[in-house]
C-alpha cells in the first residue's frame, strides 16, 4: 500500500465535496478497493470513506412502490432486510462472497466497480433499476458500459439504487470454482410490462440483456420457452474457467433454471 | 474398547489449545530488536537477459539499508540439490547453478532478483520501485515436449539442452518389457497429465536471519520440515557457514505439505544479509509471492501401457513420462519422478515386468518439488486409471480385475527394485465393499438418475514407500544425506521426560503422538512427556518430516533412546532394591522384583540418577538421558482401496462427490483420531487435486493462476462426510512400532478414484469419454461431453 489520507465524512455533500480533492477516491466496504491498493495497483491520494454517510444506507420502499437501496448499504443488510420485499434480490445478495465480504461490501461499490462478474449488475440491469448518484439518476440500461465501466463521472457517487419490484424472480448464479464470483449468471425478472434477462459473466462487454430471451419469455414463461435459443460464444469471455462456448451454453441452462424457479 | 491413554488411544491433540487460540509460536510471530526488512524484487518475465541494473536511486530512498543484487553472491554456493540421479547411460543428470538472486538471467516469473533491506517493509518496497532494472525479453519454454525438442531455445546457456536427465528404470527390463508387450492378448493404453499444484500451507513462508557480532554466531528462523537439513545444506553448501556457528530453528510452522522441505534463497539471503548488515533482517512471504516462488508440485506428463495376457492377468507395464523440473533444481526434485514413483510402479499388483522412462525437463516456470505424495500419486493415478480403462476395455469388472491380479504373498520383491514386507489387499478391497457398500450402488445410481443426474462409481488401491528410508539403499540411489532420524530422551529428576527429535511436526500432531508412545513404554501418564523439536540447537540431528516418515523412523529412534533409559533405569531400580537386574520389571511405572511385592516408583528411580546418594556409581554415570539414531532397513508400505461416488450433472458437467470411502492399512496405529484427521486432510488435497486446483501458465510463461481468484482450493462444501477406516492392520516388520505412515495416504489414493467415478457417471449417460484430465472442472468434463 501507498500512503493516503483518510476522510469520513457524514453527509453526501461532505463526501462530494471530499472527493473533489485532488486523487480522491470513494472508499465503499473496501472488499475490491482494499486489496487493489495492497498490490499497489492503486495509489489514490485520499480515501473517502462512504460508509458513515448515515443518508446512503438502508433499505425502504418508497411512494411510488419501488425497493430503495442506500449505496453504502451492505449485501448483509440487503439480504435480510429486503427479502420481505423482493425475494430475488435478497437471494442474490445472500450468496455474494462470504459473511465477512457481505457484511462489508457495499451495492454501491459492487456497482461502481462493475466487476464482468459480479452478481449486482445483472440484478439492477434485469431488474430496470435506476442509479440514482448525487448529480443525477441513471436508467440501469443506460449505466453499464463495458467490464469495470459505467457512466459515473469521476468523483460522482452512487447514493441510491431503486428497484421496481418484479411480480417474480430469480437469480442463478453458476460458481466460478476458485473465486466464487459467477462464471455465469442470470438474473430473470417478470414484470407486468414484460420479462427481462440480465446475464453476468459471460461476455467480454460485462452485464447484458439476452434480449431474444425476453421476448421469447414475454409470451411464455416457462423454461421450455428458451430451450431453442442459443447464444453464440464468439464473444464471450474464455479463462482457465470454462470457454466462451461453455459460457454461452450455461447462460441458456442457468436462463431456464432461473425461469423454472421463478414461475 | 477405546483406550484412555497411550498406544492406541484417541488423545486429543494438544498443540491445538495453542493453534486454535492464537498463541502459536510461528515464525512470523519472531520479531528481533533492530531488526530491518526484506523486499525482494522479482522477475515479472519468465525468461530474459538482464542488461542492466541500478540501485542507486534506491539506495538513496529513506530508510534503506543496504541493496542487493546478483553479485553480491557471487562467491558463495548456489541453491544445492539435494538427490543425483544418474541416467539411462549411467551418466549423471544436469545440473545447473540456481543463484541465490538472479545473475544475467531470469528464469521464471517470480525469480528474485534484487533485495532492498530497509527499516520498514513499506520503505523497502518504495525503494524496490525505484531500481532500475532492464530486462530483454527470450523467447519462454514452457511445454515440456517442446522444450526437448531440438530447436528450443535453452533455460541455461551452459547446459546442452533443457533435459535434465533420461531415466529408465529398470533398463535391463527394457527389452523383455517390450516383448512382452508383442506378446500381449491385449494393450491399453492411456495418455495423461498429472496437474502442476501449489502447496498453499496456510502460513506462508517466512525467514528472519540474524547474527551475534560478539560470537560470529548466526541464526536463522525459518518456516521449515527439517531445520537441520536447512543448516547443512545452507551452511555447508551456501553460505559456508560451519553447523556448530550455525542454528536453525523451525517454530511452530503451519502446514508445509512438503513444500518446505526445500532450502530456499529467502532463507539463505536472511542469513548473509543479517551479517552483512549487522542486524537482523525478516522476510515474510505475501501470498503471491508463495504463487511464484514456492515449490510446485506433480506436473508429470505422461504415457501408460498394461499389457494383459488372455486370463486379463496383467504381463507388462511400460510408461514415458516427461517430468517438470521447473527452471531449477528444487532440493529434492530429482528423485520425486524417480526415486519415488518408478519404484512404487507395481502398485499392489503382481505384475512381473515393468520398464519406466523419465524425462526430466528445464522449463520457464517455478521449480517443481515434493508435494503430499511426491511421486507415488503420479504412479497410482496412472496405474489405477489404465486399469480401470482395461477392464472397460475387456468389459470385466474393474474390482474383479484388481483383485485378480493383487499381490497375496508377502513378502514381495517387485520388478522395480522394491520388497513389500507386508500388507493384505483382499482384506482392504474386502472391507470397502462393505462399509462402501457398494452393493447398494445400483440402487443409488437409479436415485441419481431419478433426480435427472448421472452416478458414477470409481474404485482404486494404493500402494506407497513410506518412511523413507535405509540410508545405504538411498545413498547408491544418489541421494546425497542419510535419511535416518535421531531423538534425545532426557528424564528429569522428578521424573517427567522431555524428548527432543528430529522430526519436526507442523500440524501432525506428534506432540501429543509422540507422547503416547514414550508414556505407553514406561506406563505413565502423557503429560509428563514432553516433545520438543524444530531447533538445531536441542536434538542433536533430524532428517526432518516428510514422505510419513515422523513415527516410522523418528518415532522408532524415540523408542530406541527410551528403551536405553528404560535399561539404565532398571539398572538404578535393581540397585536401590538390592535386586538382580534380570529380575527388574517395568509396569504402569513402577519398577518391581519378579515375583515379589518390592518395587520402587518411577520418581524414586529417576531421582536416584540425579541425587546420586545411593547408586552404583562404580558401574554406572549419573543421570537419565540418552540419545538414538534409527536408520530404517526398509521402507514401509502402506496400501489401501478407495471407492468414489459422483454425481454429474449432465446439464453443466458440474461433479459433485457424493461418498467417499477409505480404507487403509497403516500398520499399529497410535492415536486413531489424528490418523482419520490426517486421512481427511490428504483426501482434501487428492480431491482438490481432481476436481479444482490447477497450477496454469500461458505460453509466455506467465502464471495464469496467481491467485486464489483463479487457483481453486478445495472447500469445506466441495467435500462429502468421509467414512474413512484403518482397521485392516497388517504391522511392518522391520520397525520396533510396527507402524507404516499415513499422512500422504488420502492425497495419494484419492485422484484416480474420483476420474473413474466420473468416466462411470459420463459412461452411465451414453457419452463415450474414456479420459478427462485433472482438474475435472465443470467446463472441461461438459467439454468432454460434447
Ligand atoms: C472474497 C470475495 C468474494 C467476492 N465474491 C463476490 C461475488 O460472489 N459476487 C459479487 O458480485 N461480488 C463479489 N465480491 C465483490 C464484493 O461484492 C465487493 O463488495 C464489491 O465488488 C465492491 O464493493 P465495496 O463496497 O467493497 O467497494 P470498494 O471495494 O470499497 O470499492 C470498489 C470501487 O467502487 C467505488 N465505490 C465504492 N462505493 C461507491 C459508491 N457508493 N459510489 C461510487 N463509487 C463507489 C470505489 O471507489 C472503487 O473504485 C467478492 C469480494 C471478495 C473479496
Amino acid at each position: 500500500m501507498y500512503n493516503f489520507d483518510v476522510e469520513t465524512p457524514g453527509t453526501v455533500a461532505d463526501a462530494v465535496a471530499a472527493l473533489g480533492r485532488d486523487e480522491a477516491q470513494a472508499l465503499g466496504g473496501g472488499q475490491t478497493l482494499i486489496p487493489t491498493l495492497k498490490q499497489r495497483l492503486a495509489s489514490p491520494s485520499v480515501l473517502v470513506s462512504l460508509t458513515g454517510v448515515a443518508e446512503m444506507k438502508g433499505v425502504c420502499v418508497g411512494d411510488d412502490g419501488q425497493l430503495c437501496i442506500g449505496g453504502a448499504t451492505t449485501h448483509a443488510t440487503v439480504a435480510s432486510e429486503a427479502r420481505a420485499h423482493y425475494a430475488g434480490l435478497a437471494e442474490l445478495a445472500s450468496h455474494i462472497g462470504d459473511p465477512a465480504v457481505r457484511n462489508r461490501g457495499t451495492i454501491g461499490g459492487s456497482l461502481a466497480n462493475n466487476d464482468p462478474s459480479a452478481c449486482y449488475p445483472a440484478a439492477a440491469l434485469g431488474s430496470g433499476a435506476t442509479i440514482v448518484t448525487n448529480a443525477r439518476s441513471i436508467a440501469a440500461d443506460d449505466y453499464f458500459e463495458g467490464m469495470f465501466s459505467t457512466a459515473l463521472d469521476e468523483g460522482e457517487i452512487i447514493t441510491e439504487v431503486r428497484f421496481p419490484i418484479p411480480q417474480a424472480a430469480n437469480y442463478q448464479k453458476f460458481l466460478q470454482p476458485a473465486s466464487r464470483f459467477a462464471l455465469v449468471g442470470v438474473f430473470v425478472a417478470k414484470y407486468a410490462e414484460g420479462v427481462r434477462v440480465a446475464v453476468t459473466g459471460a461476455s467480454n462487454d460485462g452485464v447484458f440483456r439476452w434480449t431474444e430471451a425476453e421476448t421469447a419469455l414475454a409470451s411464455n414463461f416457462s423454461a421450455d420457452a428458451v430451450s431453442g435459443l442459443a447464444l453464440s460464444g464468439d464473444d464471450m469471455i474464455s479463462d482457465l474457467h470454462g470457454t466462451g462456448d461453455y459460457r454461452a451454453h450455461l447462460v441458456g441452462v442457468m436462463t431456464k433454471r432461473a425461469v423454472a424457479a421463478a414461475a | 474398547m477405546p483406550k484412555d491413554g497411550g498406544i492406541g488411544a484417541s488423545s486429543k491433540r494438544r498443540e491445538d489449545v495453542r493453534f486454535l487460540t492464537g498463541a502459536g509460536n510461528y515464525t512470523d510471530d519472531i520479531n528481533i530488536r533492530g531488526q530491518a526488512h526484506v523486499f525482494f524484487l522479482r522477475s515479472d518475465v519468465a525468461h530474459g537477459t538482464i542488461t542492466s541494473i541500478n540501485t542507486s536511486a534506491a539506495e538513496a530512498m529513506p530508510g534503506v539499508v543496504k541493496v542487493f543484487t546478483g553479485t553480491d553472491f557471487e562467491a558463495v554456493g548456489g541453491m544445492p540439490c539435494g538427490w543425483q540421479v544418474t541416467d539411462k547411460h549411467g551418466q549423471p543428470m544436469q545440473e545447473p547453478r540456481h543463484p541465490i538472486l538472479a545473475h544475467g538471467k531470469v528464469r521464471h516469473v517470480g525469480e528474485p532478483v534484487a533485495a532492498v533491506v530497509a527499516e520498514t517493509l513499506e520503505q523497502a518496497r518504495d525503494a524496490a520501485e525505484a531500481i532500475e532494472l532492464d530486462i530483454a525479453e527470450l523467447p519462454a519454454v514452457v511445454d515440456m515436449k517442446a522444450a526437448v525438442a531440438g530447436d528450443a531455445p535453452k533455460v541455461h546457456d551452459d547446459l546442452t539442452s533443457n533435459l535434465c536427465y533420461d531415466w529408465g528404470f529398470v533398463e535391463e527390463n527394457k527389452t523383455a518389457t517390450d516383448e512382452a508387450f508383442a506378446n500381449a492378448a491385449h494393450v491399453t493404453t492411456l495418455e495423461l497429465v498429472n496437474n502442476r499444484l501449489v502447496a498453499n500451507p496456510m502460513e506462508p513462508r517466512v525467514a528472519v536471519g540474524d547474527y551475534a557480532r560478539g560470537t560470529g554466531d548466526s541464526t536463522l528462523y525459518t518456516t521449515s520440515q527439517n531445520p537441520h537439513v536447512i543448516r547443512l545444506l545452507m551452511g555447508a553448501f551456501v553460505l559456508g557457514i560451519p553447523e556448530h556457528k550455525l542454528r536453525v530453528v523451525a517454530p511452530d510452522v503451519g502446514g508445509g505439505f512438503g513444500t518446505k522441505i526445500f532450502h530456499y534463497q529467502e532463507e539463505a539471503f536472511c542469513t548473509f544479509a543479517a551479517k552483512a548488515c549487522n542486524r537482523p533482517v525478516k522476510w515474510t512471504s505475501s501470498r503471491s509471492e508463495a504463487f511464484m516462488s514456492d515449490a510446485h508440485g506433480r506436473d508429470h506428463v505422461t504415457k501408460i501401457e498394461l499389457a494383459l495376457d488372455g486370463n486379463n492377468n496383467f504381463a507388462a507395464i511400460r510408461t514415458e513420462t516427461f517430468a517438470n523440473m521447473g527452471a531449477y533444481l528444487s532440493t529434492f526434485a530429482p528423485s520425486v519422478p524417480t526415486w519415488l514413483h518408478g519404484t512404487l510402479m507395481a502398485g499392489n499388483y503382481r505384475t512381473p515386468l515393468i520398464y519406466v522412462n523419465v524425462k526430466a525437463v528445464f522449463t520457464n516456470t517455478v521449480p517443481v518439488d515434493a508435494y503430499r505424495g511426491a511421486g507415488r500419486p503420479e504412479a497410482t493415478f496412472q496405474l489405477e486409471r489404465v486399469i480401470d480403462k482395461a477392464a472397460r476395455e475387456l468389459g470385466v469388472d474393474p474390482i474383479a480385475l484388481r483383485r485378480q491380479n493383487f499381490i497375496t504373498e508377502f513378502p514381495y520383491a517387485t520388478p522395480v527394485a522394491v520388497e513389500y514386507d507386508t500388507g493384505n489387499y483382499v482384506a482392504t478391497m474386502d472391507k470397502l465393499e462393505e462399509m462402501g457398500d457398494l452393493s447398494g450402488f445400483a440402487e443409488r445410481r437409479a436415485a441419481s438418475e431419478a433426480k435427472g443426474k448421472w452416478r458414477g462409481l470409481g474404485v482404486n488401491c494404493y500402494i506407497e514407500a513410506c518412511g523413507i528410508a535405509p540410508s545405504n539403499l538411498v545413498g547408491q540411489l544418489g541421494a546425497r544425506a542419510g535419511l535416518y532420524e535421531s531423538a534425545t530422551v532426557r528424564v528429569n529428576a522428578t521424573g517427567g521426560l522431555v524428548v527432543m527429535t528430529g522430526s519436526h511436526s507442523h500440524g501432525q500432531g506428534h506432540e501429543t503422538s509422540f507422547a503416547q508412545v514414550v508414556a505407553d513404554m514406561i506406563g505413565i501418564d502423557e503429560n509428563m512427556v514432553e516433545i520438543v523439536h524444530g531447533d538445531t540447537a536441542n536434538a542433536p540431528m533430524g532428517m526432518g518430516t516428510y514422505g510419513s516418515r515422523s513415527l516410522a523412523v523418528g518415532g522408532s529412534a524415540m523408542v530406541r533412546a527410551t528403551e536405553k533409559i528404560i535399561a539404565k533405569a532398571k539398572k538404578i531400580a535393581s540397585h536401590l532394591l538390592e535386586a538382580s537386574e534380570s529380575d527388574i520389571e517395568l509396569k504402569d511405572g513402577a519398577f518391581s522384583v519378579a515375583g515379589t511385592d518390592k518395587s520402587v516408583a518411577w520418581g524414586d528411580v529417576t531421582l536416584a540418577a540425579y541425587v546420586p546418594h545411593n547408586y552404583p556409581l562404580e558401574e554406572i554415570e549419573p543421570g537419565l538421558e540418552e540419545t538414538a539414531f534409527y536408520d530404517p532397513s526398509n521402507f514401509t508400505y502402506p496400501s489401501g482401496a478407495y471407492a468414489c461416488e459422483v454425481e454429474v450433472d449432465p446439464d453443466t458437467g458440474k461433479v459433485t462427490i457424493e461418498r467417499f470411502t477409505a480404507v487403509d492399512d497403516f500398520g499399529n496405529v497410535v492415536n486413531p483420531m489424528i490418523v482419520t484427521g490426517q486421512v481427511h486432510g490428504g483426501l482434501a488435497q487428492g480431491i482438490g487435486q481432481a476436481l479444482l486446483e490447477n497450477c496454469a501458465y500461458d505460453e509466455n510463461g506467465q502464471l495464469l493462476s496467481a491467485s486464489y481468484m483463479d487457483y481453486a482450493m478445495p472447500r469445506a462444501d466441495d467435500l462429502p462426510m468421509f467414512s474413512v477406516d484403518h482397521s485392516c492392520q497388517t504391522p511392518c516388520t522391520h520397525n520396533p512400532l510396527g507402524v507404516k505412515g499415513c499422512g500422504e495416504a488420502g492425497a495419494i489414493g484419492s485422484p484416480p478414484s474420483v476420474v473413474n467415478a466420473v468416466v462411470d457417471a459420463l459412461q452411465s449417460g451414453g457419452k463415450d469419454v474414456t479420459h478427462i484430465d485433472m482438474p475435472l472442472s465443470p467446463a472441461r468434463v461438459w467439454a468432454a461431453m460434447q
